[in-house]
């Protein structure tokens, strides 16, 4: 089938504003990934056509891009997601995700993203003594099924710059921070829950959320992160460790 | 130019380059450590690893370091150097164990201890069974390791360079290491990063080959470089391709597929492991289970006449074959759901295919560089074959060859290399810095970086990179992938060259600015993927023997006689040079057997 592309495009060393520019591509097939149309435009037709990728098949986080509307990994997207079953051919609409600077057509500026994410001591903290043994600190399988889902993110920002809250303000510290936070918040291992509560109950912190609920969907790792602000709100409510025993008799999040 | 000074640059944000930075800084107070990747670090490679962490801690079953020691240097068909694996087996204990302890979240059994599976070429040495050796976080070992060292780096306040591309190594006048010459690619203005040591951490290069399960970014930036510079590549024939690869893209399906009871089938429904490995069967070491695969097709029993066979994990045949085998285990759909989840989601998103109902399709891709960087066991980086180092150089992970892997890689061995050597890496830099004391940098760093880009920048040929690129691709899988012979490799040779050519006197790119031109850089990468093919190639041609990764049909055999040492390849005047003089270290006494699974 045929494939029309329209692409936002933007350079700043020549480009006083962001155009659309269109592309067509003949012989797409349904199985062929948007990430491998982009690359068939750039090293075919044009080469100045700019946008970041590495491993094309959804884990590093790179190629996150407004597709038709909504953010993906353009990696993970088929042509047969964007086309009628049957169709000649697709119109696929691509520009950069939202809610951050633009660097160069579908580049952004991932910098206040990353401030986001350091922001929320996005590390594991336990400052008792390693087990005199010298093994691993122990946790039951059930204690560690409470975060697993947090632990997929790959930071690729699909779900904060799918967010209006963010959007509206960049200063809110946006869904894959706060996701981040709860990776380590409901780890029965970690001691520095109380502080990561007090970053995110900060007016910038969690409660700017909204639970617009377009994060969710957004995910390209289906992390439930809506569920996840949730859970850390309550967990500023409740406390962080009556949370994670509450948790734990739900079960785990799967 | 901009101008930094550091006591340590570590080139790449990967597991290797992390862990170094890491120990760098711990073991440095008060001094400077800084990490420059081309790309940001949680998106680098290691994060793509899936299956596990290999590590003798014995949780499950009985197992030993000597045992983790052995399987590595048969599973390397004897070309491992026995001293490095000693160190590789002994500190993956404590070295998974510390992973632990910086917060990974690995799986646990019921006692709370980290849980293990069963890798390809990993035995119990009594029974030869195999035995459950990877550490593993569900089938995403490789994510949760990136993102937790990343944390530690965050944590202990290390400087990174994010998307500054490195592109050439500056040596001083007596031959140290000075620092490194980088593209920041927002802008396209050049950095000198001057400084007393350099760690290389920059991992593989399988674009090299049109079907692999490597990310775009895995050029080969960091061999090429050194190589420019005229230090030698070691055991660069010998990159191994992954059996299972999911047919048409070569996205990795992890060997724990297999560990969980997997089984391969050809279009007959044969579990043909059985006849290349009667005692293992599928979980024999990659390069036999790859060949196996290639046989199979070669033979017509390709699924529906097409170039792949079936990895079945249904729980239906799996439970079918543990059961002939009088093994009490049995797995559900739940069980795939838990611990291969994004396998599931690989072959639902890009082959329409729900492994707890159907069959993946699968082949081999190329998958990982055994060879590199040469280094001894202090991740020291060595000018030549007789074992003579570059003060302040170091490298390790995937670039380096110091060599653990030998000729073939054990699965869960590249993220236990990587932990262990970028560990060693970064504690010797440390050591080496608080002694060195700054090296004068050459008169004008930046010009020959300056040169080419500007080459590239305004170069009017007709040749675009892609074409180059696809051409080297396809002529590196059709002659020196899983099988080779001289008349092939030879044909490759050729090809490369004229390749080379036109990148030199017939290219044209269309970005002709500054700001993120991914025109330049993957020109720029072209080049070096170039550089690693040729070398690969010619390696590949003097080693008239079969061993591990690289099968000669027309030197069916193994030969211990002539060819029991490394390669050395070194560019002298545009020429590669071979240097067969290093041996093997066989220091822990396994001599070389018949590899029998």
């Amino acid at each position: 089938m045929k494939a029309h592309f329209r692409i936002r495009r933007f350079n700043p060393e020549t480009n006083a504003k962001p155009y659309w520019q269109d592309f067509t591509l003949e012989d797409v097939a349904p199985a062929d990934r948007v990430l491998e149309l982009l690359h068939r435009i750039k090293w075919e037709q044009d080469g100045t056509l700019a946008f970041r990728r590495s491993c094309a098949h959804g884990v590093c986080g790179s190629d996150a891009m407004r597709i038709n509307g909504r953010n993906m990994l353009a990696c993970k997207v088929l042509v047969s997601s964007l086309a009628a079953e049957g169709a000649e051919s697709v119109t696929i609409q691509v520009e950069p995700i939202l809610g951050l600077p633009v660097i160069k057509d579908l580049i952004v500026d991932m910098e206040p993203f990353f401030a986001h994410y350091r922001a929320v001591m996005p590390y594991f903290v336990n400052n008792d003594p390693p087990p005199a043994d010298g093994r691993e600190r122990r946790q039951s399988p059930e204690e560690r099924a409470i975060f697993d889902d947090s632990t997929k993110c790959i930071l690729c920002a699909a779900c904060t710059t799918s967010c209006p809250s963010f959007w509206a303000n960049g200063s809110y510290v946006g869904p894959a921070a706060i996701v981040q936070a709860h990776r380590f918040i409901f780890d029965s291992r970690d001691q520095a829950a109380e502080q990561r509560l007090d970053i995110l109950a900060a007016p910038d912190g969690v409660w700017r959320c909204r639970t617009i609920f377009n994060c969710t969907p957004a995910c390209p790792r289906e992390i439930e992160v809506t569920r996840a602000i949730g859970e850390v709100k309550l967990a500023i409510q409740m406390g962080a460790e009556r949370m994670r025993a509450r948790k734990m008799t739900q079960g785990g999040t799967e | 130019m901009h101008t930094h000074e550091f006591d340590i640059v570590v080139v790449g944000a990967g597991g290797a380059g992390l862990m170094a930075a890491l120990y760098a800084s711990q073991n440095l107070p008060g001094g400077k450590v800084a990490v420059v990747s081309k790309l940001y670090p949680t998106r680098s490679h290691t994060g793509t690893a899936q299956g596990g962490i290999g590590a003798a801690l014995g949780n499950l079953e009985e197992d030993h370091w000597e045992w983790h020691a052995f399987d590595t240097v048969k599973g390397g068909d004897y070309l491992s150097d026995q001293n490095a694996v000693r160190v590789l087996a002994q500190e993956a204990v404590s070295a998974v164990i510390e992973l632990e302890h910086l917060g990974l979240p690995f799986d646990r059994n019921p006692d709370g201890t980290i849980s293990q599976r069963r890798f390809g070429g990993h035995t119990n040495n009594k029974t030869r069974q195999p035995v459950r050796r990877a550490c593993h976080a569900a089938d995403r070992t490789g994510h949760m390791i990136l993102q937790t060292l990343y944390q530690q780096c965050i944590k202990n306040q290390i400087t990174f360079f994010d998307e500054y591309h490195v592109m050439d190594q500056l040596l001083s006048d007596d031959g140290r290491a000075a620092g490194v010459v980088a593209i920041q690619i927002g802008t396209g203005e050049l950095h000198v990063f001057h400084s007393k040591a350099v760690i290389w951490a920059t991992g593989g290069w399988g674009r090299v080959w049109s079907v692999t399960s490597n990310a775009h970014s895995l050029t080969g930036d960091g061999p090429a470089i050194l190589l420019r510079r005229g230090l030698p590549l070691e055991d660069m024939e010998f990159f191994q391709f992954h059996p299972t690869g999911l047919y048409g893209l070569g996205v990795l399906i992890t060997e724990g597929v297999r560990g969980e009871g997997g089984v391969l089938l050809n279009n007959r429904g044969e579990r043909f492991m059985e006849r290349y490995a009667p005692t293992i069967k599928d979980l024999a070491s990659r390069d036999v289970v790859s060949r196996a695969i290639y046989l199979e097709l070669k033979a017509g029993r390709g699924i529906n006449g097409k170039p792949y066979v079936h990895l079945d994990v249904t729980p239906k045949t799996v439970n079918r074959y543990l059961a002939e085998a009088g093994d009490s285990r049995r797995i559900d759909a739940a069980t795939i759901h838990q611990k291969l989840p994004d396998i599931l989601d690989f072959c639902k998103t890009y082959a329409g295919v729900d492994p707890v109902e159907q069959p993946i399709p699968v082949a081999p891709t190329a998958h990982y560089a055994m060879g590199g960087i040469p280094t001894n066991v202090d991740a020291e980086v060595l000018a030549s074959a007789d074992g003579a180092i570059v003060p302040g150089l170091y490298a390790a992970g995937e670039v380096a060859c110091v060599s653990v892997h030998g000729a073939n890689r054990l699965g869960t061995n590249s993220l236990t290399d990587l932990i262990v050597f970028g560990r060693i890496a970064g504690k010797k830099a440390a050591e080496y810095a608080r002694s060195a004391d700054l090296p004068p940098l050459p008169s004008d760093p930046t010009g020959p970086v300056q040169a080419e880009l500007d080459r590239l920048r305004t170069c009017k040929g007709s040749t675009r990179p892609g074409q180059l690129r696809r051409r080297m691709q396809e002529t590196m899988m059709d002659h020196v992938g899983v099988f080779r012979t001289a008349e092939g490799i030879q044909e490759a040779l050729k090809t490369l060259r004229d390749l080379k050519a036109a990148f030199r006197d017939d290219l044209t790119l269309d970005d002709r600015g500054y700001r993120f031109n991914t025109d330049v850089l993957e020109a720029w990468e072209l080049g070096a993927l170039l550089d690693v093919a040729e070398v690969t190639a010619a390696s590949a041609l003097a080693r008239q023997e079969s061993r591990g990764a690289h099968s000669r049909e027309d030197f069916p055999k193994r030969d211990d006689e002539r060819f029991l040492v490394h390669t050395f390849a070194t560019l002298v005047d545009g020429e590669i040079r071979l240097d067969h003089s290093r041996p093997v270290d066989l220091s822990l006494g396994y001599q070389p057997q018949e590899r029998v699974y």
